[in-house]
């Protein structure tokens, strides 16, 4: 690198080491080194946005409305943020570039402009005002329970109870409600939550020790379980699918393999799984044969 | 530490020479190891988070090591851990992340900029002979070294692993983790030995700040170091208590006393029946959420503890290396103020997803991104800054612009997770780790890295070497942008954080590659840090020896002799002016104008240099 130049001061006992401006390369090679570096990161933002085969984008679109208007803002922000990134950047670059070639005897001595600084808090003041108070109705459909969609509030259609590591799905016998306590007849399963499509359905979530989150990647939903707390949560699958359901908090050492999915599938086949859960659970080994044959189907 | 010493041994000797202070020799405890000299101190102090950096850069290493090539024989550390076949276990990786982001907090973050810098340059800044208490100052260093031996013993239990956030319930029940048991407590005491050097620390500076300015130098003459440094005092001074009864807290929590003790175990943080690794059901009542309340309302202050000095430092090095004054200080000023104030507020945006009501997280999200607001005229005022003036392209020039460049990326990311819809999907994710390592590594780690080139030769009366210091600043700022910026893919890609295997997860898999890019450029960076440590070390002897002002800078500590002898100043410095006078068309002579320079400006002034070109 030929900044080592750069380093010789001026004369001995170094009273100099200002001034030392380096060759007109050296001063070269630094702005450009500071403006290569937010065009490879746009560069690169942009291929992981355009080309959704690497993966390095969102797990597909969202499976809820809810997720796509989540999206939605991300987007919203994402177009301002990389705005102020060019913006600055430019400015940066610019006025590095003026700086360290500026051929005056001495700087431009101001100790700033009241206008500018005026301008530069009103402006960014109001639009991330307006970014806060845009994203309020979001927040209150997703987490503000009189908000929730009238039928998911209604029915919760199970209880998530997240343990050291797994998930345990509790759901009310076919035809009846969700009971805070368990009910003799409750059917459960662990680690596949089952959720028809194209219906609001509420959860409950609760933690049997420490704490979890409850988080489904491809329908935009995470909540933490808290011990000791019952928190609702709801979502709308729009598609059918198998979806992973993840732990995002973390809550041991087994946390990464706290591994389970949502099943969203057609009304009909969630109720069939439910009376196979009731069945297999009702099961007392005299059946015959064929009985088990036919609830293996 | 006897490194320090050497130097210190030769400029000291000068200064006797000097007869400057006519001190009484005193003897090699007395002046290397329980010093109250401050210089010695912050040098303790730097020397001590140097070592603790590396540390904490290897734990990192461990970490990504799992990351790129989960389940192998880890190079290098492998054999420490032998028994494991040279293989993280995933409760080695959790205590390995907690760890890594512990000591990089409590001992190097926190420590090398209130304690190190703050130290060295608050009296030499405001032209004091020394800290308004030199024996509580002596004590907040040696508070550090109980703290170490607590978190080594943390290590020696197999090391605390319910990350550095330490949730309640997870941290709080010993069955919970195996690092919950004996290494918690001790993690906790260690937190707690930080709090005490640290409040030990703000309440001199507040003092000192307050009290020993020479004269002349009233509040708005500060150098912006300073004000950063007040404010981060005062910050510490309000938010420490908290987390210091939170910590106790969870200590009574755990600890099952017995004998007329017996009665003294509470439950906080513990609501009743939870079955933890089929242990007895719990007795409790506490409330979980109250654990992240406290912890934030210290720790959120706290990430501006870990920024703000640094931001005061780079303002004083980009002014003088820019030949400028600061563009808009007061501005500079009332933004950080305003960062402080803010910073009391915002806590809550660590725990929009935890179940806390909805109702906070609209006011916290508000609040989170009005900080957003003094932040961007920072930013603003140091382009402001370097616009118009005569810049050098020295190793501290490139440290304050890539200081600049990443807190841009740092601030704007934030605003994602300051929106509570989109941290809904983001929360704990890798954006989070993109997010915050831009800031307190890529912003604050860089502020310090310039101010030890900038301030060494106040020091040890030398100069760092300028074509080392440019190798490093290169290879980091590469491996750190390599390293951290394909982190917010990960995030969106839904990657979670601390995990120690992620790709059993199925929608994961495809971003092993992307993870073995990162991880090399990070150790590119953690390797790049050598060169700064040999950098120093050897500098301290053979570095180029260099007069009282090496930089032509306005600042009081540029008027004492290189290094300050004991009382710092051979004549007792006044203050005549604001410490950004650069290239005063005034002073026709230099572009500099010392703040103890008694020359006054000509009777007809060609400009008002209050005014300037506004």
């Amino acid at each position: 690198m030929s900044s080592a130049k750069v380093a010789k001061p001026g004369k001995p006992g170094g009273e100099n080491l200002v001034f030392q401006r380096g060759g007109f390369t050296v001063r070269k090679f630094w702005c450009a080194f500071f403006v290569f570096w937010p065009i490879v990161a746009i560069i690169y933002s942009l291929i992981s946005s355009l080309v959704p085969s690497l993966g390095w984008w969102f797990p597909g679109p969202s499976v809820t409305e809810l997720g796509q208007r989540i999206d939605n803002l991300f987007y919203l922000i994402l177009y301002i943020v990389t705005a102020v990134f060019i913006g600055t950047q430019i400015a940066m670059g610019y006025v590095l570039w003026r700086a360290s070639h500026s051929k005056d005897e001495r700087a431009w001595f101001s100790h700033g402009s009241h206008s500018l600084e005026v301008i530069w808090s009103v402006v960014p003041s109001v639009i991330l005002l307006f970014l806060a108070l845009y994203q309020m109705d979001v927040w209150a459909l997703f987490r503000v329970q009189a908000y929730f969609p009238k039928e998911a509030r209604d029915a919760p259609i199970a209880e998530v109870t997240a343990r050291q590591f797994e998930w345990r799905i509790r759901y009310p016998a076919p035809g009846k409600k969700l009971q805070l306590k368990p009910q003799p007849d409750d059917l459960y399963d662990v680690n596949d939550l089952h959720a028809p499509i194209n219906r609001a359905v509420m959860i409950q979530l609760r933690s049997e020790d420490v704490q979890h989150s409850f988080f489904l990647p491809h329908l935009r939903v995470k909540q933490d379980a808290i011990p000791g707390q019952i928190i609702p949560i709801w979502f709308k699958a729009e598609k059918q699918g198998i979806f992973e359901l993840t732990c995002a908090e973390l809550c041991g050492w087994g946390h990464y393999k706290m591994r389970a999915q949502l099943t969203a599938e057609r009304e009909v086949e969630f109720e069939a799984y439910l009376k196979k859960l009731q069945a297999d659970q009702n099961y007392d080994g005299h059946a015959t044969p064929s009985a088990v044959a036919k609830k293996d189907e | 530490m006897s490194a320090a010493g050497v130097a210190q041994e030769h400029g000291h000797a000068d200064e006797h020479a000097q007869g400057a202070h006519g001190h009484h020799e005193q003897s090699f405890i007395q002046k290397y190891v329980f010093s109250t000299d401050h210089k010695m101190i912050g040098k303790q102090f730097l020397f001590t988070t140097l070592l603790m950096l590396m540390l904490g850069g290897a734990l990192a290493l461990g970490v990504r090591w799992q990351l790129a090539f989960p389940w192998t024989s880890m190079p290098i550390f492998g054999p420490l851990f032998a028994n494991a076949g040279g293989q993280i276990s995933p409760e080695f990786y959790t205590m390995l992340f907690t760890m890594h982001a512990t000591v990089m907090i409590f001992l190097v973050i926190i420590p090398v900029l209130a304690g190190a810098f703050g130290n060295f340059l608050i009296p030499l800044m405001i032209g004091a002979d020394d800290m308004a208490f030199p024996v509580l100052n002596m004590l907040s260093y040696w508070f550090m070294i109980p703290a170490i031996f607590c978190f080594g013993m943390s290590f020696y239990f197999g090391g605390a692993a319910s990350g550095w956030t330490s949730y309640a319930v997870l941290a709080d029940l010993r069955a919970a983790a195996p690092g919950s048991g004996s290494a918690q407590t001790m993690w906790l005491m260690g937190v707690t030995f930080v709090g005490v050097s640290s409040m030990m620390g703000s309440v001199n500076y507040m003092t000192t700040i307050i009290n020993m300015r020479a004269p002349g130098m009233t509040l708005f003459r500060m150098p912006l170091t300073i004000w950063a440094m007040l404010i981060t005092a005062i910050l510490q001074a309000f938010a420490l208590p908290v987390l210091t009864a939170a910590g106790f807290m969870q200590l009574f929590d755990r600890l099952a006393f017995g004998g007329w003790l017996e009665g003294i175990h509470t439950v906080f943080f513990i609501p009743a029946g939870l079955v933890v690794n089929n242990t007895d059901p719990t007795v409790g009542g506490g409330q979980p959420l109250l654990w992240q309340h406290l912890f934030w309302f210290y720790s959120h202050p706290a990430v501006y503890i870990m920024l703000l000095p640094a931001m005061g430092m780079t303002s004083d090095m980009l002014a003088c290396m820019c030949r400028k004054p600061i563009f808009g200080y007061k501005p500079m000023v009332y933004s950080m103020s305003a960062i402080a104030g803010l910073g009391f507020i915002v806590w809550g945006h660590h725990m929009f997803t935890s179940g806390m009501n909805p109702a906070l997280g609209m006011t916290f999200m508000v609040s989170t991104v009005m900080i957003a607001l003094p932040s961007a005229v920072k930013v603003f005022n140091w382009i402001g800054t370097i616009w118009g003036g005569r810049l050098q392209f020295n190793t501290v020039t490139l440290h304050c612009v890539g200081f600049v460049s990443m807190f841009i990326v740092g601030g704007l990311s934030g605003i994602f997770m300051a929106a509570v819809p989109v941290d809904i999907y983001i929360h704990d994710t890798y954006i989070i780790v993109a997010h915050f390592h831009y800031v307190v590594f890529g912003t604050t780690m860089f502020g310090v890295f310039g101010a030890i080139q900038f301030w060494f030769p106040k020091m040890f009366g030398r100069k760092m070497n300028e074509t080392v210091g440019k190798w490093h600043f290169l290879l980091t700022y590469i491996g750190f942008n390599g390293a951290f910026f394909p982190m917010h893919m990960l995030g969106i890609a839904g990657f979670p954080r601390r995990y120690a295997d992620p790709y059993v997860h199925p929608y994961l898999e495809h971003l092993l590659p992307l993870n073995q890019f990162i991880t090399i450029s990070a150790m590119i960076m953690g390797f790049a840090q050598f060169l700064l440590l040999g950098n120093f070390l050897i500098s301290i002897f053979r570095g180029e020896k260099t007069g009282r002002n090496p930089w032509n800078a306005n600042g009081l500590e540029w008027a004492a002799p290189s290094p300050p002898g004991h009382g710092n100043f051979d004549v007792p410095p006044v203050c005549f002016r604001g410490p950004y006078e650069y290239s005063n068309p005034n002073r026709a002579d230099q572009d500099f104008w010392m703040q103890t320079d008694p020359t006054r400006p000509p009777k007809n002034p060609p400009e008002d240099p209050a005014h300037g070109h506004s």
